[in-house]
């Protein structure tokens, strides 16, 4: 279970260009549930995955996982039990590494990175495998780097290293925004199929309704650090991209966009 | 044959300290003045030890560590304190000035008629006298090899893999739930260490320790990394170490070529700093008509 609970967020505190973004937000996110987030620009969709993963601070309220509050625990302890996917496919992997090295030190998370070798070579296979599943024919190339890779290639990559060690909550930040249509059709299914076979708590922000609709058992809609729509269950299931489109284009409207 | 034997002499210890700088400018992208502090560091610790009557091998034990300490407080300063990274360069540099001179006592310590890994009673009588003007050399290889080959070891392991990653892509390291700070400081001691190792190594060379012997070193170790692996790019063989190493010794053909042709040493610096200029111009020009094509 993962709790925010009465978080508040200023922007640019004691100046002119002073902006509320939480005031008093709160949510609460079962085990396993997979929830998608939708919202125009500003509503603070980023910025909660932020607050969640301790990239920035907050100014009042608490974040629970299990019970446990972890408001202080800076953000790369978090991690330990976190995956992240960016927006910016270049974000998740190592551009001067091998795609092999860039495996292997995903494969270290949650390990002493002390003097062992860096690649075990018995995991070889092991890593060729979980390449192979992508489909994009990075098995055969361990030793390019990975800044040759395409956004796509690459935005693969750091799904299945964010993925490869046992975590419990996957952070997915428009994670198919910055990719070609066909290209984010794939890696929106691997990321819907790794979901479920690893049972992951799963927030994803995207600007896609259509994603937002067909994938996930929850969806909320944000604006203005509150949370408009939050449905679950059935009548998430029920949901069509036209009921929430009616919606979105209030809001809008609302915001003069 | 003396002028080349210089060179190639200069060059490998000057290559030892390169290699701290490739690892903080090419690998952690760091721009780290602090040693201009640290070379002069080693070379502190090394004759103040070797005059104490030290094991000259020793010495240069206790300057890395030294050298290390270093690294750590202008990784500490940039990390923890948040000041940027040149600044913090600046300071470590500047307060190593007074500690050098704390060290020493004065700002020029001869060891003329000491024992030191060039000279010594076991070397002496280990080498036969018709290669014995190529002793020093042999040593330099040694010891240059030895810093080279730990060093591809290290970034090999976990440890030299999150220091590359940390250089690469800061947030990948975040999210492998390590701290990057943790990291740079690492990388910051590694780098020092291996300054403070050359400029033990230099003193023992010449036989003296001077405090200005700093000055510049942060430019010239620049310089070797740069043509190093500018020139050895295109080169998939080579690794980047050997590379730096090669660089090192071709600098140090160029400036000994420059003071042959008639310029003085005292025209060193502005040398070094022309040399580092052209070849920072020219591989710029390259790159932007990489991009042109591309």
């Amino acid at each position: 279970m993962l709790e925010i609970k009465e978080i508040h967020k200023y922007y640019n505190q004691g100046t002119i260009n002073e902006m509320c973004l939480f005031s008093g937000f709160s949510l609460s996110i079962k085990d396993r549930q997979f929830v998608s987030v939708v919202g125009s620009n500003g509503s603070g969709k980023t910025s909660l995955l932020n607050i969640i993963c301790g990239s920035i601070p907050l100014d009042s309220g608490h974040i629970y996982i299990g019970g446990k509050d972890i408001t202080s625990m800076p953000e790369f302890k978090r991690q330990k039990r976190i995956g992240r996917v960016f927006q910016n496919p270049a974000m998740g992997t190592c551009p001067n590494m091998t795609i092999l090295e860039n495996m292997a030190l995903a494969d270290n998370k949650g390990k002493p990175f002390n003097l062992l070798p860096g690649t075990n070579r018995q995991r070889i296979p092991y890593y060729k495998d979980l390449l192979h599943s992508l489909g994009l024919g990075l098995e055969e190339k361990l030793q390019v780097k990975v800044g040759s890779l395409s956004g796509g290639q690459r935005q693969a990559m750091a799904l299945l290293m964010s993925t490869m060690t046992p975590i419990e909550f996957l952070i997915l930040d428009e994670h198919t925004a910055a990719l070609d249509p066909k290209t984010a059709e794939v890696i929106m299914e691997l990321t819907d199929q790794i979901v479920k076979e690893k049972q992951l708590t799963t927030i994803m922000v995207t600007h896609n309704l259509r994603y937002a609709v067909e994938y996930g058992d929850r969806l909320v809609m944000m604006h203005q650090g509150k949370a408009v729509i939050d449905v679950e269950g059935e009548e998430k299931a029920s949901l069509q991209v036209e009921d929430i489109l009616d919606k979105f284009n209030e809001i809008s409207i609302e915001c003069g966009n | 044959m003396s002028i080349i034997l210089g060179f190639l002499e200069e060059g490998l210890v000057y290559a030892i300290m390169a290699l701290g700088v490739y690892i903080t400018y090419k690998i952690l992208d760091f721009p780290d003045l602090s040693v201009d502090g640290t070379f002069p560091l080693g070379g502190a610790v090394g004759v103040t030890l070797i005059l104490a009557g030290v094991n000259p091998v020793l010495t240069l034990f206790a300057a890395f560590l030294a050298g290390a300490a270093a690294g750590c407080a202008t990784g500490f300063i940039h990390v923890k304190l948040k000041v940027r990274d040149l600044l913090s360069g600046i300071i470590v540099m500047t307060a190593l000035y007074s500690v050098n001179l704390r060290i020493t006592g004065k700002s020029n310590v001869p060891i003329f008629n000491c024992q030191t890994i060039f000279e010594n009673d076991f070397l002496a009588s280990l080498i036969p006298e018709s290669v014995s003007s190529f002793t020093v050399l042999i040593i330099l290889v040694i010891i240059v090899a030895i810093v080279k080959i730990l060093l591809d070891l290290y970034l090999k392991t976990r440890s030299g893999y999150l220091l590359q990653a940390v250089g690469d892509n800061e947030s990948l390291v975040t999210a492998l739930a390590k701290d990057k700070g943790l990291v740079k400081i690492i990388g910051l001691a590694l780098a020092n260490g291996l300054a403070a190792l050359a400029g033990a190594v230099y003193c023992q060379k010449n036989g003296n320790f001077a405090i200005e012997m700093g000055t510049g070193t942060m430019v010239i170790g620049l310089a070797n990394v740069i043509i190093g692996t500018k020139l050895f790019q295109k080169v998939g063989i080579l690794k980047s170490t050997t590379a730096v190493i090669i660089g090192s010794i071709i600098y140090r053909g160029c400036v000994s070529l420059a003071i042959s042709l008639g310029m003085k040493a005292s025209d060193l610096k502005l040398i070094t700093a022309a040399l580092l200029l052209v070849i920072l111009v020219i591989s710029n020009g390259k790159e932007k008509k990489v991009k042109v094509h591309a």
